[in-house]
């Protein structure tokens, strides 16, 4: 009696935890299908609308694809007419200098906004806000009023520059070549510079008030306490603002088509402009395709370092 | 302390802090003031070289707006961008919360890789893929309607709003959506019911940005659809109101004002939302 209870009592446990096991795993079985339910959606989207895209991207670019007609397989005729066309090669040369120039303005003086940002403590919210606000606004409208400030006959700048005395007469801002470049490069800052201003700021609040503390006690001067406290710690976040910034930055179009369509004498152009110009504008998707493709190797590497910036970030947590 | 006493502290903040910032909120905000004076001007006085740009002297006018309304199609620009935005809005956020949550949540196979593949569709630029797109558009017989915006924006705004609520799902402890589960919700019901009321601010958040990017979107607005009257505010302002070589400059502006009016009403009152969300794809 006490033994078959012993064995009965025994079979149960196992039956209960069997079924526990199995409960589990149909428990698992059914996440699964969930997950890939609620991801479905998601799926499907990037699937036809973002990587379908991408490989007819790659199609066109070794097509000889126009407006209207699939075109055949060109190999690689596309990429070689750019690399020796002077247009493409002032095309690289204008993206290098723009993102390169623009990039270094905004992390200076986003750095430098940042760093007063967060001792402002009177009007915090207003001045956080109104220096923010060229970000929020429409790029494609903002751009129009600075293309109204540089006006060759009416320019505010001008017009202010005059009046000081540091010029006599009206500067061609946009139909200057390297003015131009000047002109588009101050846009983009004047538009990204909040982004990476505010940032920063959240990277600067994150960093413990402790560790400036201990620095101070331990001599550290404000110059000290900023290279040795400050940048190490707001490095990953700044690191971040910067890869992101360059895909962006690179790849911008609003500001350059609005200011100057890419010219004059295709000095301002950049792969996204270009790209417009040759595929939607003469028609040649194939050419089109290939230099938006461009962009991509320097997409991969960005999310290539900022995967491993990430993954580096959690295992020292 | 010798040094520092003939400085007060107020002085002090005011010469080494607010000084110092002054230049950058002036560069900030200067281009939008000069848009919003420009539009009020009477054409005499915006064309009058002599007359100082940065005030108005010679009265008010609401002539370019007049001309906005009367002679051009804005307001159909207007309705457009506001239809494009809140469709392509409410169905990223709806698809970006069903693909946060199994990705924030759940274990499952191809869950990292397709994490992966959401953050680099975050990454892809619209110039990068527009001429592909406007083919596909093409295909499913799509151009020149606004069904063409509704359907692409979501490929940047899906993205964005999955990362970003992915985040925010993180934060919330797991044991209250167990609690739910064990008392017999479903995984639906648990998103539903539990997680989405404490993850609010996030959803905010999400469809504040997307609505932001939909209605400040350029590009393929600019292609995608040509004629005039389907045309979304950013697009119908730069090519309708610049015919050949004149320039409706207070006009321009005119439209530059409204067509930046309802993002910048929506920040003044969101303003910390949108500091959120703009720090969490790099700092979380």
């Amino acid at each position: 009696m006490q033994l078959r209870t012993v064995n009965g009592e025994v079979a149960k446990f196992t039956s209960r935890g069997e079924a526990a096991a199995r409960g589990l795993s149909d428990f698992i079985a059914r996440d699964t299908s969930v997950a890939y339910t609620f991801v479905a959606p998601a799926f499907f989207l990037l699937l036809f609308l973002v990587a379908y895209p991408f490989v007819l991207s790659v199609w066109f670019s070794v097509s000889d694809a126009r407006v209207g007609e699939t075109g055949s397989f060109v190999g690689l005729a596309n990429f070689e007419r750019l690399l020796g066309s002077d247009i493409f090669r002032q095309t690289l040369k204008n993206s290098l200098v723009f993102t390169s120039i623009a990039l270094l303005l905004k992390t200076v003086f986003g750095m430098a906004l940042a760093l007063l940002l967060f001792r402002v403590a009177r009007f915090k919210r207003l001045i956080r806000g109104a220096v923010l606000l060229p970000f929020i606004v429409p790029t494609a409208l903002s751009t129009l009023v600075w293309w109204w400030m540089f006006e060759p006959l009416y320019s505010v700048v001008n017009w202010t520059l005059k009046h000081l005395h540091i010029v006599n007469k009206d500067v061609p801002w946009l139909p200057d070549p390297y003015l131009a470049m000047f002109t588009v490069i101050l846009v983009n800052t004047w538009r990204g510079l909040p982004f990476f201003a505010i940032t920063l700021l959240a990277g600067l609040v994150a960093i413990p008030r402790e560790l400036y503390e201990a620095a101070e006690s331990d001599g550290a001067g404000p110059a000290a306490r900023f290279w040795h406290v400050t940048v190490p710690l707001v490095k990953p976040v700044l690191a971040v603002v910067i890869l992101f910034s360059a895909i962006f930055t690179l790849a911008d179009f609003n500001i350059v088509y609005i200011l100057t369509k890419g010219g004059p004498m295709n000095m301002t152009h950049l792969f996204a402009t270009y790209s417009f110009a040759l595929g939607l504008q003469s028609g040649q998707i194939g050419q089109g395709a290939a230099v938006s493709l461009f962009l991509f190797p320097i997409l991969l590497g960005v999310v290539f370092t900022q995967l491993r910036l990430v993954r580096k970030s959690t295992t020292y947590d | 302390m010798t040094r520092r006493s003939w400085w007060s502290r107020p002085t002090r903040s005011l010469f080494t802090l607010y000084l110092p910032v002054a230049p950058f909120v002036f560069f900030a905000l200067f281009p939008l003031y000069f848009m919003l004076v420009t539009s009020f001007k009477k054409n005499a006085e915006l064309y009058n070289v002599n007359a100082t740009p940065f005030f108005i002297r010679q009265g008010l006018t609401l002539g370019h707006y007049e001309m906005l309304s009367k002679d051009t199609m804005f307001w159909s620009w207007f309705a457009n961008s506001l239809i494009v935005s809140i469709a392509a809005t409410v169905v990223s956020v709806l698809i970006g919360i069903l693909a946060a949550y199994p990705l924030a949540r759940l274990r499952f196979p191809g869950a990292d890789s397709f994490g992966v593949a959401i953050f680099i569709t975050y990454l892809v630029p619209p110039s990068l893929l527009f001429l592909p797109l406007s083919t596909v558009v093409n295909r499913l017989g799509l151009s020149d309607t606004l069904w063409a915006l509704i359907v692409t924006y979501p490929t940047f705004l899906v993205p964005f709003c999955t990362w970003l609520l992915m985040g925010y799902f993180r934060t919330v402890p797991k044991e209250i959506e167990e609690c739910a589960m064990l008392d017999g919700c479903n995984r639906f019901q648990t998103l539903l019911r539990i997680l989405l009321p404490v993850a609010v601010p996030g959803v905010i958040c999400a469809a504040l940005f997307a609505f932001t990017l939909s209605w400040n979107e350029f590009l393929y607005s600019l292609v995608f659809v040509s004629p005039a009257e389907l045309k979304t505010m950013t697009v119908g302002v730069f090519s309708e109101l610049i015919r050949g070589d004149i320039y409706y400059w207070g006009g321009l502006m005119a439209g530059a004002c409204i067509g930046s009016l309802p993002i910048v009403v929506a920040y003044v009152f969101f303003l910390d939302y949108y500091v959120s969300g703009l720090t969490a794809g790099a700092v979380k």
